[in-house]
């Protein structure tokens, strides 16, 4: 992310601005100029003080994640997805299935700049009763699709809200985003191979390569050899991105629009922890919260608060 | 000679009976010709969904199909439902989906497959999940009509059947088959003889044996454990005070064990349980595994005997 996008963080920037993506498949996602990017990079950034704050408050939580998938949530759900805040459950939404579902902040930052909750529910993460449980939860929050909490699940669901748009005729799609330790589950293969079979050119998945797992590095847990050769091998449509360059993002979704015929996925390259210097690349940070001190020094290179230590 | 066949047919009858309703569709893992959702694939192959043999998979698509609006009928033998009980636990019974499972062949009666096929825990497992209903029929007229209840549901269900012939009991009484509702087969007023699936017509054939000796067995068939018809137990526990439970399953968290714990809390009475008696199975032939585990007319009569003698003298 560049400076001007962190100055531009600071500013209120009116995130209806940009046009709704049209609903057909095929079509390209709308003309991008560098203002729409430094739009959605400014959404982004707030989205990440959020994931701070959240997890700040609950002193639990899932930062590292959130901040690794947030780029990708952020162009989705404000270039792509054909939702409304107004009506959650609308039948022909798309759907975004979280299969990550320790992510959760990431998610409801985005559902929260996107309206479908509001920025005090956010303060209820983790909280009894809250809006915003643990891990998403199609029950309790407004806009999310699936619940979630145990990986190797959401493809597996998302196949069958593809199915069920095939049946009904319809051009909605589902977008799933995964883990790259999640693609350990064994179940993620079953749902691969089944999806590839199906021809599911309505369903796109997201890898989140951030390349740590709970306790460690992905690679010192469980290595994953070559993750494009293994989805293509599976009959997928395979594609790579730098996971936290939005143009690179709004690019592979619209490539993945482009495939009709067969489920696509984008194994987007990302750096767990992005965006706040203690927390890059450092799994301490898979599941757990900063403190004061570490709060405010990202807020400050977030570029939205000033430091105060 | 009354008619016989298998609860698995039911279930295959049940479904095309429902085919009308365009939201049902069914979800195979490769045992379509075993549970018997292959009649159903014939007709509606558009409405079939193949999942391979991914039975973990194959829950969670179903999950997905319930949550866009559809009615999902998802089978596979009742032991291999089980590889998937997470799935069903964390992406089914939480969100509360009405995503309907059949598990085929369970108990003991699949005999010769051996011990691996045997479900004999699939009852308890999905009783102590909330949100779900958990049946297991005793022959093809009430599974197809529990099948088609189904469509009634909110949210998910589990539902046993069986693979090999057993008399037919409910011909003509399909008025009596409701979901959560015992029916009572047979009255009597010295004990109650609780059953479901297989041994239900087990448990008639062992009260017509007890009415030799001069014991009126009344006999229950207790298709669904959840919910639990607690008033006809109660009514039972009052008008015969003491109970058998009879189940082709584990007697740890099935029938006998939602028939103990409602007692124990309701109305406590004697209570004998007929089930497996917390041990595996074998290869043998199905009348052959209910002597061996104990589950045979004979067993349920000596625990009639036994509960009857407990009564408080």
């Amino acid at each position: 992310m560049s400076n001007s996008s962190l100055l531009i963080g600071c500013l209120n920037v009116n995130v209806e601005r940009l046009p709704r993506k049209a609903t057909h498949r095929g079509e390209s996602v709308m003309a991008t100029t560098s203002a729409d990017i430094a739009n959605l990079e400014a959404i982004a950034t707030r989205c990440r003080a959020h994931i701070l704050r959240m997890t700040h408050r609950a002193a639990a939580g899932h930062p590292g994640g959130s901040l690794s998938e947030i780029d990708i949530l952020v162009a989705l759900y404000f270039s792509r997805l054909n939702v409304d805040p107004t009506v959650p459950k609308w039948e022909e939404r798309d759907r975004f299935i979280l299969s990550k579902g320790h992510a959760s902040p990431g998610m409801y930052a985005v559902l929260a700049e996107k309206g479908f909750i509001t920025e005090e529910d956010l303060s209820s993460y983790r909280v009894l009763g809250g809006v915003c449980q643990g891990h998403v939860d199609m029950k309790w929050t407004p806009g999310v699709d699936f619940s979630a909490g145990s990986l190797g699940m959401g493809l597996s669901f998302g196949i069958g809200t593809a199915i069920a748009a095939r049946l009904d005729g319809s051009e909605r799609s589902t977008w799933v985003m995964i883990g790259d330790g999640e693609m350990q589950e064994g179940s993620v293969w079953e749902a691969a191979m089944a999806a590839a079979h199906h021809e599911l050119g309505n369903l796109n998945v997201f890898v989140d390569k951030n390349n740590i797992q709970n306790d460690d590095f992905v690679e010192m847990q469980m290595r994953m050899f070559d993750i494009p050769a293994k989805w293509a091998g599976f009959g997928w449509a395979v594609r790579e991105c730098d996971g936290h360059d939005m143009q690179q993002i709004l690019d592979a979704i619209a490539w993945a629009d482009s495939i009709t015929d067969r489920p696509a996925v984008i194994i987007a390259n990302t750096i767990k922890g992005k965006g706040i210097s203690y927390m890059e690349n450092n799994p301490a940070f898979h599941g757990a919260a900063p403190n004061d001190e570490q709060l405010g020094i990202g807020l400050a290179e977030l570029g939205l608060f000033e430091v105060s230590v | 000679m009354s008619r016989m066949a298998a609860t698995r047919d039911g279930y295959g009858q049940g479904l095309l009976n429902i085919s009308g309703d365009e939201r049902v569709v069914v979800l195979e893992a490769d045992l379509g010709k075993s549970t018997k959702s292959l009649h159903f694939r014939k007709q509606f192959p558009e409405r079939t969904v193949s999942c391979g043999i991914g039975e973990q998979n194959m829950m969670l698509v179903a999950a997905g199909l319930a949550a866009s609006g559809y009615k999902p009928f998802a089978s596979t033998f009742a032991i291999f439902t089980e590889r998937a009980f997470e799935q069903i636990r964390n992406g089914v019974a939480r969100p509360n989906l009405p995503v309907h499972i059949c598990g085929s062949h369970g108990g003991t009666h699949t005999g010769t497959d051996g011990g691996s096929a045997q479900s004999i825990e699939d009852l308890a497992i999905y009783r102590t999940l909330p949100n779900m209903t958990v049946m297991h029929p005793c022959d093809d007229v009430s599974a197809a009509e529990l099948t088609r209840q189904c469509l009634d549901l909110a949210g998910p269900s589990y539902m046993r059947t069986a693979r090999n012939k057993t008399r037919v009991l409910h011909e003509k009484r399909i008025d009596d088959i409701k979901i959560g509702r015992g029916i009572v087969l047979r009255d009597g007023s010295d004990v109650c003889i609780i059953a479901c699936g297989v041994l239900v017509a087990k448990a008639l054939e062992a009260a017509e044996k007890l009415a030799g000796d001069g014991i009126d067995a009344c006999v229950v068939d207790m298709h669904t454990l959840k919910p639990l018809d607690g008033d006809l137990i109660n009514r039972m526990a009052a008008s015969t005070g003491c109970i058998v439970s009879a189940e082709d399953h584990s007697i740890i968290g099935g029938l006998g064990g939602a028939v103990a714990e409602h007692l124990s809390s309701n109305h406590p009475v004697p209570l004998e349980r007929v089930g497996v008696k917390d041990r595996f199975g074998e290869s043998g032939q199905a009348e052959e595994m209910l002597d061996l585990l104990g589950l045979n007319t004979g067993d349920i009569i000596k625990a009639a005997h036994k509960a009857i003698s407990r009564k408080s003298n």
